[in-house]
């Protein structure tokens, strides 16, 4: 079912293209040997090359040149072995040379693909155009002052992957899910941390409408938009927004608008107007970036498995049915942790244990997965007991609260609380005829055809055996037991 | 090559250089003189020659990601037109 918008005039397609903004994880900036670390004392985190103080050369990072072409490799790009750096030119207080230091006719990664997939299960292939390297700016503060702002510089020269995808998105749910994978696949490649709330992942949205088989019309651009959510309420309010114009009579005019999450609405940035004329030209300042192919197949080797791969390979290796294995490659952490509870025991079970218990644990106690009071191991013994007949599936899910509560070994809470399960047929025989004897009319109920009462037996001799006994040999046992009076 | 008075304007602007009416004329001619001293460069017959962003062969050096500057404020402020603690403080540019 395809997303359109109902106007007066019929329905209307969306299109939709987005330039992410990556924060490269690196320790030092991208042209400067300052800590490109968030935060710090404001200023701290600056060299004269970052304020462009003058005179100063710009040298660039080669682990940032690596984490660009790593996530090229992870989206299954081009790369190409020559870039070169350009000079984007506007004025502003926190860009202290005049100009960023971008990537603009010949950016180091070419076009590649992200595979998203929707909530009804529905699987499309998102281009990627490009992804080029560039310097992230300063950051102003207004609020301090009735007269001034206040410039920090820490973020200035910072690297950034921008990640330019082709007009392929039709829906907010859909843009949503591009976003998404694409934090995914960074943060397993350990080349973006995706930390939205923090700014390393930031988007520009263009958006436009047209009506079915038309080709495209004006797009509007929606700036630096820092949440997956308001990433799909800015599209659906944009789309409303060029629908009426269109329909009134009127023209959507391209240009620069800002999201505002507090109104629900988008407004122009009408002082940007001379905004887009960059003159960009090659910096002088910089040489060609050359790569040598023996170096961009060794970062390919050394590759970690991103989520799709590791995806399929769980549902091949460990039987889980694909939905559990969406879930559990969701997090790199809980991949881990999954693959360390199922290797060498039954990878469903391991599933339903993590996917289930775990993350309500998790949920209950208010930790995440690397901080869980129950360790991989810890799980995995617990599953090892229930396996071997030690414990029935009740009295697991017993034991794993205790677990979560005292972070005490499974073996040794079963020891200490006697929750070995029983499976000394004498005594659930003993357990059986004392329910049946205490329940004699349900007994004769049983008798005379309702047959739906053996549930009920098997639940009594369970309680009176404080849930230790054996199920499969309470059954086995009762139907018996049921036959021969 | 010569530039109309509007695009003088415009590339002032761009460049935030205040330009009154008087000098348009003059920078016309003088901005048209450089256009048309580069332009000679159009006159080499360039076919199958690959664009260089230098005139250097070398490719770019690389640097070890290892943090070296930093953690010196006061230098990175010393030539800052005003200052409010640790910050720059700029005529305010709020949108």
């Amino acid at each position: 079912m395809s997303y359109v918008i109902e106007g007066s005039t019929g329905p209307w397609e969306l299109v939709i293209g987005l330039e992410v903004h990556a924060q490269v994880v690196s320790r030092a900036k991208l042209f400067s040997g300052a800590s490109a670390t968030f935060g710090g004392e404001p200023n701290s985190h600056v060299s004269l090359v970052d304020a462009a103080f003058p005179g100063m050369l710009p040298v660039i990072n080669a682990e940032c040149v690596a984490q660009a072409v790593r996530t090229g490799l992870g989206l299954d790009a081009r790369i190409n072995l020559v870039s070169r750096f350009d000079r984007k030119n506007y004025f502003y207080a926190d860009l202290p040379p005049g100009y960023q230091i971008s990537q603009f006719t010949h950016p180091i990664v070419g076009s590649g693909k992200v595979d998203i997939e929707l909530a009804d299960g529905t699987r499309r292939e998102i281009g990627v155009t490009r992804l080029h390297l560039e310097q992230d700016a300063g950051k102003s503060v207004h609020d301090q002052d009735p007269t001034r702002s206040f410039i920090d510089l820490n973020r200035a020269g910072v690297a950034l992957m921008e990640i330019v995808s082709e007009p392929d998105m039709r829906s907010p749910e859909e843009a949503g899910a591009y976003v998404r994978k694409l934090r995914m696949i960074m943060r397993y490649l350990g080349t973006c941390d995706g930390n939205m709330e923090e700014g390393s992942l930031r988007a520009d949205v263009n958006v436009s409408v047209r009506k079915a088989g038309e080709p495209f019309r004006t797009r509007c651009e929606i700036k630096n938009v820092n949440s997956i959510r308001f990433v799909m309420q800015a599209i659906e309010v944009e789309a409303r927004r060029q629908v009426e114009i269109w329909e009134s009579g009127g023209v959507v005019d391209q240009e620069t608008r800002l999201f505002d999450p507090h109104r629900g609405e988008t407004r122009s940035m009408r002082s940007k107007e001379d905004a887009h004329d960059y003159r960009y030209f090659p910096d002088p300042d910089l040489l060609p970036l050359v790569l040598e192919q023996g170096w961009v197949d060794s970062l390919r080797s050394a590759l970690p498995e991103l989520p799709d791969a590791k995806r399929a390979r769980f549902v091949a290796e460990y039987g889980i049915p694909d939905y559990d294995s969406s879930v559990l490659v969701a997090e790199q952490a809980t991949a881990e942790f999954y693959e360390t509870v199922a290797r060498g025991r039954d990878g469903r079970l391991a599933s339903n244990w993590v996917v289930g218990e775990l993350f309500a644990a998790l949920n209950r106690t208010g930790k995440t997965i690397s901080t869980s009071p129950v360790t991989a191991e810890a799980l995995g013994g617990l599953l090892d007991l229930i396996k071997d007949g030690t414990i029935n599936g009740r009295i697991a899910k017993d034991v794993f609260e205790v677990m979560v509560e005292t972070g005490e070994a499974a073996d040794a809470i079963v020891e200490r609380k006697g929750l070995r399960q029983v499976v000394d047929t004498g005594a659930i025989d003993s357990a059986i005829e004392s329910v049946l004897a205490a329940n004699a009319d349900k007994l004769a109920e049983y008798r005379s055809g309702k047959e739906k009462l053996f549930v009920f037996f098997v639940g009594q001799t369970m309680k009176a055996m404080k849930g230790k006994g054996n199920p499969a040999l309470i059954n086995e046992r009762l139907a018996h037991l049921l036959k021969a009076d | 090559m010569s530039l109309d008075a509007a695009t003088i304007r415009r590339i002032a602007r761009l460049a935030r250089l205040g330009v009154g009416e008087a000098e348009i004329e003059r920078l016309q001619t003088e901005l048209g003189h450089i256009i048309g001293w580069v332009e000679q460069l159009g006159e080499l017959d360039l076919d199958g020659v690959e664009p260089i962003a230098g005139v250097g062969h070398a490719a770019l050096r690389l640097r070890a990601d290892e943090v070296t500057d930093g953690d010196r404020v006061e230098a990175v402020l010393s030539n800052a037109p005003g200052r409010a603690g640790p910050f720059y403080a700029v005529p305010k540019v709020v949108e």
